[in-house]
């Protein structure tokens, strides 16, 4: 077989990566009766054969609420993720470009955001959205938005030098148009690895906040809950419960990285270098 | 720009992101369904009340009163130092921040330095063998942590050395059943260990990616290379053009990360259930505890900003063109 050059290796690995997120969101919105059938005289089994990931205290196959949760978590954690990009790259754009209030104003707004930790954040939009799904969806929404924004506003701020955005300036273009015409399309790749390494991070937080105990309840098997229930039979020494889906989560998180990291290689290859 | 104005500026700014995290909380608080005469009073003596006492009670609590007045009322009594009373605890709520706080600050200022020196190291060793075996050893390490949450670590650590191995304890900070006198330092630090353990493994990844991406800076300067040309080479090298210009860069990233140490021990805390600061504000947070929660919040944010600060006048030592107030990218 020829050898294959680091872009083929890069695609290789994303295209291997968008499969295994595919296949675990099918899979999980496909397995949702599975996940909830509880077998009383098949509770308890250690990994085997029949039940690769064992079965939990109610006879519940461990794989099929491992998938269901990951797919549920993963849902949330895109839209979730999607929306703060949103919101990053608004505010980025228009702290960089509206002058210096607005900008000392959102600045202002990044720094408050960022001085609360990022889990009480989350707990206290929980309580304040009645400690529901939504507060979930909300509040990892609502907390993740401020590194890209800085990224995007240094971004905006060093592209507003260059000569072509000068020029357009000087040729009487209003705001709107230059940051429409010359700037989102400049932004468009940066903007969308940001938006892919956010993932990561919104689904850690969101399993994160769902393991505390807030936000979903136990009929929507999200992640969190999954390995919160199995924490009570830690000391039992039913390893399973919490082993497998701990490291399918990881797996998850760790995928989306690598896809992060790949499309930046695709899209600025000169990062590679670095 | 003079120092005590640097400092003034830097200290008046971060008074201010306190008042607003204050009212941002308190406006979170107020959005909250949860009612505040029933949280503390409980359903079923409300229920049980007449008309008049409800009145009664809602003019004590000021239900009526607008927001505004409110929180400066609730804020005047604050900084009074009356935070009100814990409704989970049954306690006031200086108290439990105080005995919480102080079982918290043991557990993150171990694992604050622990992983401090673990990551400066690894970062550096990445950094001075960037593109070697080590150095992708470190950057897969590195991966994988910063995609594990923390409290599945602690899973797996409380699994491994608490179920299985059986060498440490399953939780809490003080043994069962030992009165208040007969706890020694070492049964605190045997049982602080696990948890500290697993925020100084978490907390690890970004410091060392930090301290690598500085380390392959400084050794693409002209004076490395120069160095390397005369015959320096391996620690020495280090020792003597390295280690200086990479500290301080470390050191300042590592106060400005105070906040993920408190979010990752408010998880650690919960599973090997240590009664800190965390597990705290996860029981005021399910409990309806809005006195508590929100103090917590303050304090945390006070530890956040300070660590910026702190971050902020070493970058001024550093680089005096951040003190005289230009702009450095």
């Amino acid at each position: 077989m020829k050898r294959w050059n680091r872009r083929q290796r890069v695609l290789a690995g994303l295209i291997l990566s968008v499969t295994f997120l595919a296949v675990v969101c099918i899979a999980g919105s496909l397995c949702t009766q599975q996940a909830l059938t509880t077998d009383l005289s098949q509770k308890n089994i250690a990994p085997g054969a029949e039940h690769i990931f064992g079965t939990d205290w109610l006879g519940r196959d461990m794989l099929m609420r491992t998938l269901k949760g990951l797919s549920l978590s993963i849902l949330i954690g895109i839209l979730a993720a999607a929306v703060s990009a949103v919101i990053a790259l608004v505010l980025g754009v228009a702290s960089a470009t509206l002058g210096k209030t607005v900008d000392s104003v959102i600045t202002f707004v990044i720094d408050l955001v960022m001085g609360i930790p990022h889990m009480l954040l989350l707990i206290l939009i929980s309580v304040a959205m009645g400690k529901g799904l939504t507060g979930v969806i909300v509040g990892v929404a609502l907390s993740h938005w401020p590194s890209l924004a800085r990224l995007i506003r240094a971004e905006v701020i060093q592209l507003k030098e260059s000569p072509y955005i000068q020029i357009s300036e000087r040729l009487g273009k209003s705001k709107w148009y230059i940051v429409k015409k010359h700037m989102l399309p400049h932004l468009l790749p940066q903007f969308i690895v940001g938006l892919i390494l956010l993932f990561p991070h919104a689904i850690l937080h969101e399993s994160s906040i769902t393991f505390l105990g807030f936000g979903l309840s136990t009929e929507q098997p999200a992640i969190g809950i999954v390995l919160s229930e199995s924490m009570q039979y830690l000391a039992m020494g039913r390893w399973w419960l919490a082993l497998f889906p701990g490291i399918f989560l990881v797996a998850t998180v760790a995928v989306f990285y690598v896809m992060g990291q790949s499309v930046r290689k695709l899209i600025d290859p000169g990062s590679v270098h670095e | 720009m003079k120092w005590s104005v640097f400092i003034a500026k830097n200290f008046g700014r971060m008074v201010l992101l306190v008042i607003c995290v204050s009212i941002v909380t308190f406006w979170l608080m107020k959005l909250s369904p949860v009612d505040p005469l029933q949280a503390n009073v409980g359903q079923v003596a409300l229920g049980s009340m007449s008309q008049e006492q409800i009145e009664k009670l809602e003019d004590y609590w000021g239900v009526d009163e607008p927001p505004v007045q409110q929180y400066l009322g609730w804020a005047k009594d604050f900084i009074r130092g009356d935070m009100g009373t814990s409704l989970v605890y049954r306690q006031p709520v200086t108290e439990v921040i105080g005995e919480k706080l102080s079982n918290s600050l043991i557990l993150m200022a171990a694992a604050w330095i622990l992983s401090g020196i673990l990551g400066f190291v690894m970062g550096v060793v990445a950094g001075m063998n960037q593109g070697k075996a080590i150095d992708k050893v470190i950057k897969g390490y590195c991966l994988l942590i910063s995609s594990t949450p923390a409290f599945w670590l602690a899973m797996l650590l409380l699994m491994i050395f608490g179920v299985w191995l059986k060498i440490f304890p399953i939780g809490l900070s003080v043994p069962i059943g030992v009165e208040a006198e007969g706890v020694t330092i070492a049964d605190r630090i045997y049982h602080a260990f696990l948890p500290a353990l697993t925020l100084s493994i978490t907390g690890v990844s970004n410091i060392a990616l930090h301290t690598r991406e500085k380390m392959i800076d400084i050794c693409g300067s002209d004076f490395m290379l120069f160095a390397r040309m005369r015959g320096e080479k391996g620690f020495r090298l280090f020792q003597y053009y390295g280690f200086r210009n990479v500290l301080l860069p470390g050191i300042t990233l590592h106060f400005a990360s105070i906040s993920e140490i408190f979010g990752g021990s408010v998880l650690v805390e919960q599973v090997f259930s240590y009664p800190g600061l965390g597990q705290a504000a996860v029981n005021a947070g399910l409990g309806s505890d809005m006195p508590l929660l929100m103090a917590i919040t303050i304090v945390s944010a006070l530890f956040v900003f300070g660590g910026n600060l702190i971050a902020n006048i070493l970058y001024g030592v550093v680089d005096p063109r951040i003190r005289k107030g230009g702009a450095v990218k």
